[in-house]
């Protein structure tokens, strides 16, 4: 289950210029890629056309090629698309459907509008739970969660597709420091249950954690990608607008002191 | 994903819908079929209209909002609310039918101008019970009814998940857009915004809330929709149901007798057979 972009580029509908540009990016099975960039680089953009909503959705035009297991998606539509990549955003009240007077009616949206049996429905929703670890919640009204809670329950909405990928925008954005730990442990166990996610964060401290290679995107284009210790670990980072993570920056600052850093260690 | 999710003791396939999805409501009112109410709550309200007089408006507040209000156990809360409701209105039309009732000769007070006729008072107590019963009605099927159900319910007899969700989803964004207006009421406050004292401060401090909420209520919607989409919401055919409301012939032959009822009645009152 592989999810590629190849050459591609993309433009807001009304847009002087293009808000991607010549993105080759690939997403393996059970690979969690990361995706940091300053404001206006491009993650949201990036998320939304490797999800299919721009320009199903969203409009405007969009260059290159992608591919899902090989075949072009080009003519798929939005619906067909949502059943093999699921897409989180960063505000956790928006993605809730506000029809549903249970968590476990909130997860089963999805699996609904679908039309399979009643008894796929209620299987796939307990899986989508059980998954997150919130089958505690099935019960529980989703409007009155906290934000790190209701981020778990729109991922585990977007589980109970079963997509193959996950593509979630600044998932923890809005968290407090619990809310981002939840998220953080979720995405590191659905990468080991083989879901290939592609996460972007400013928060580069979760991205050393769960990731396993990081892209750096600066105008639209990917001008840093490789495996997340040298990614983060790069000078450049700054001049790009991202904070390294606090451990590199720790690491740093003891170096300048004039202190070994492994004898901190231990 | 199949296959690949850690799963609980219990087998997702071993678990049903949990059981508080559906479950029946605490009363007999509560327990009828959302679409039997939604008719009670539509023929009330238009017999209101359609009835004359003062007797059979009130025979109806009584028999078809009141008492059943009562079974339910929200007759304050009704009361609360339907007053809420019907108040703005029911003050203007009052004061105009008191005041500016056309041929009044029973003259009741004199304020220069403006003369309050026997006549007048007369038509507005009447003109207040079809206002409170058309509001005691629809208070009284928002009490008994979540939203939902009634969606459901729709949904089962074919109606289209968009209609139903638009609906559905209006009356859920109205709890939303309040507690956001709370929140920026506080942050407003916290940097000095003055929501106290005169009216016309009041006004005032109303401005920098109002804009704030529609615009982010605004923001939000393209993300919902994303959302929306995201989850097959566009997909075209018929959606699984996890549940649907009971119902029964008996209440089927309700709805439909209620139905030629208010046909029958507004027939009657046109054609002069009842007067």
């Amino acid at each position: 289950m592989t999810l590629t972009l190849q050459g591609v580029g993309y433009r807001y509908a009304g847009a002087d210029q293009p808000s991607l540009l010549d993105i080759d990016l690939e997403l393996r099975d059970g690979e969690v890629v990361g995706v940091a960039g300053a404001s206006e680089a491009g993650k949201t953009t990036l998320c939304l056309v490797a999800s299919g909503l721009a320009p199903r959705t969203v409009g405007g035009r969009i260059r290159g090629t992608i591919l899902l297991d090989g075949e072009n998606v080009d003519a798929w539509p939005m619906h067909r698309l949502s059943g093999r990549i699921g897409i989180g955003f960063q505000n956790p009240s928006t993605q809730l459907s506000q029809v549903a007077g249970t968590v476990f009616e909130e997860v089963a949206f999805g699996p609904m509008n679908f039309g399979g049996t009643r008894d796929e429905v209620v299987a796939r929703t307990w899986e989508a739970l059980d998954a997150l670890r919130i089958d505690d919640l099935a019960e529980r009204d989703p409007q009155r969660l906290s934000g790190g809670q209701q981020q778990l329950v729109a991922m585990a909405g977007l589980l109970a597709l079963r997509p193959a990928h996950l593509v979630l925008d600044e998932p923890t954005a809005q968290l407090d420091p619990a809310g981002t730990r939840l998220v953080a442990d979720a995405i590191a166990a659905l990468a080991a249950d083989g879901v290939s996610i592609l996460v972007t964060e400013q928060k580069t401290d979760l991205l050393a954690e769960v990731a396993t290679r990081v892209v750096v995107l600066a105008e639209g284009r990917v001008v840093l990608q490789g495996p997340s210790a040298d990614v983060l670990d790069d000078a450049r980072l700054i001049e790009l607008g991202v904070s390294a993570p606090s451990a590199v920056r720790l690491r740093r600052a003891v170096t300048e002191a004039g202190i070994d850093p492994e004898r901190l260690r231990g | 994903m199949a296959g690949r999710v850690r799963l609980s003791d219990a087998s997702p396939e071993a678990r049903g819908v949990p059981t508080s999805i559906g479950r029946p409501g605490p009363s007999p009112v509560h327990r009828l079929n959302p679409l039997t109410k939604a008719t009670l709550a539509t023929v009330t309200a238009i017999s209101a209209v359609a009835l004359g007089g003062l007797a059979g408006p009130l025979i109806l507040v009584a028999t078809a909002v009141v008492l059943p209000a009562a079974i339910a156990g929200v007759l304050r809360r009704l009361a609360r609310l339907s007053l809420l409701l019907a108040l703005p209105i029911a003050i203007s039309a009052f004061l105009v039918n008191v005041f500016f009732f056309p041929g009044g000769e029973q003259v009741l007070l004199r304020i220069g101008p403006i003369t309050a006729t026997a006549e007048g008072l007369g038509f507005a107590i009447q003109i207040l019970v079809r206002i409170l019963a058309i509001s005691g009605a629809i208070t009284l099927f928002y009490l008994t009814t979540p939203p939902a159900d009634l969606v459901v319910d729709l949904e089962r007899r074919g109606v289209s998940p968009r209609i139903g969700f638009v609906a559905n989803a209006s009356v859920q964004t109205v709890p939303a857009m309040v507690e956001r207006a709370m929140q920026i009421t506080a942050a407003q406050r916290a940097r000095g915004l003055d929501t106290e004292g005169s009216l016309w401060r009041r006004v005032r401090g109303i401005v920098p809330i109002v804009g704030p909420v529609i615009l982010g209520s605004i923001a939000e919607v393209e993300e919902r929709t994303m959302a929306l989409e995201a989850r097959g919401f566009a997909r075209p055919g018929r959606r699984t149901l996890l549940w649907s409301p009971p119902d029964s012939v008996f209440q089927s032959a309700l709805r439909w007798g209620l139905l030629v009822a208010l046909l029958a009645l507004i027939v009657a009152r046109m054609t002069g057979v009842w007067a």
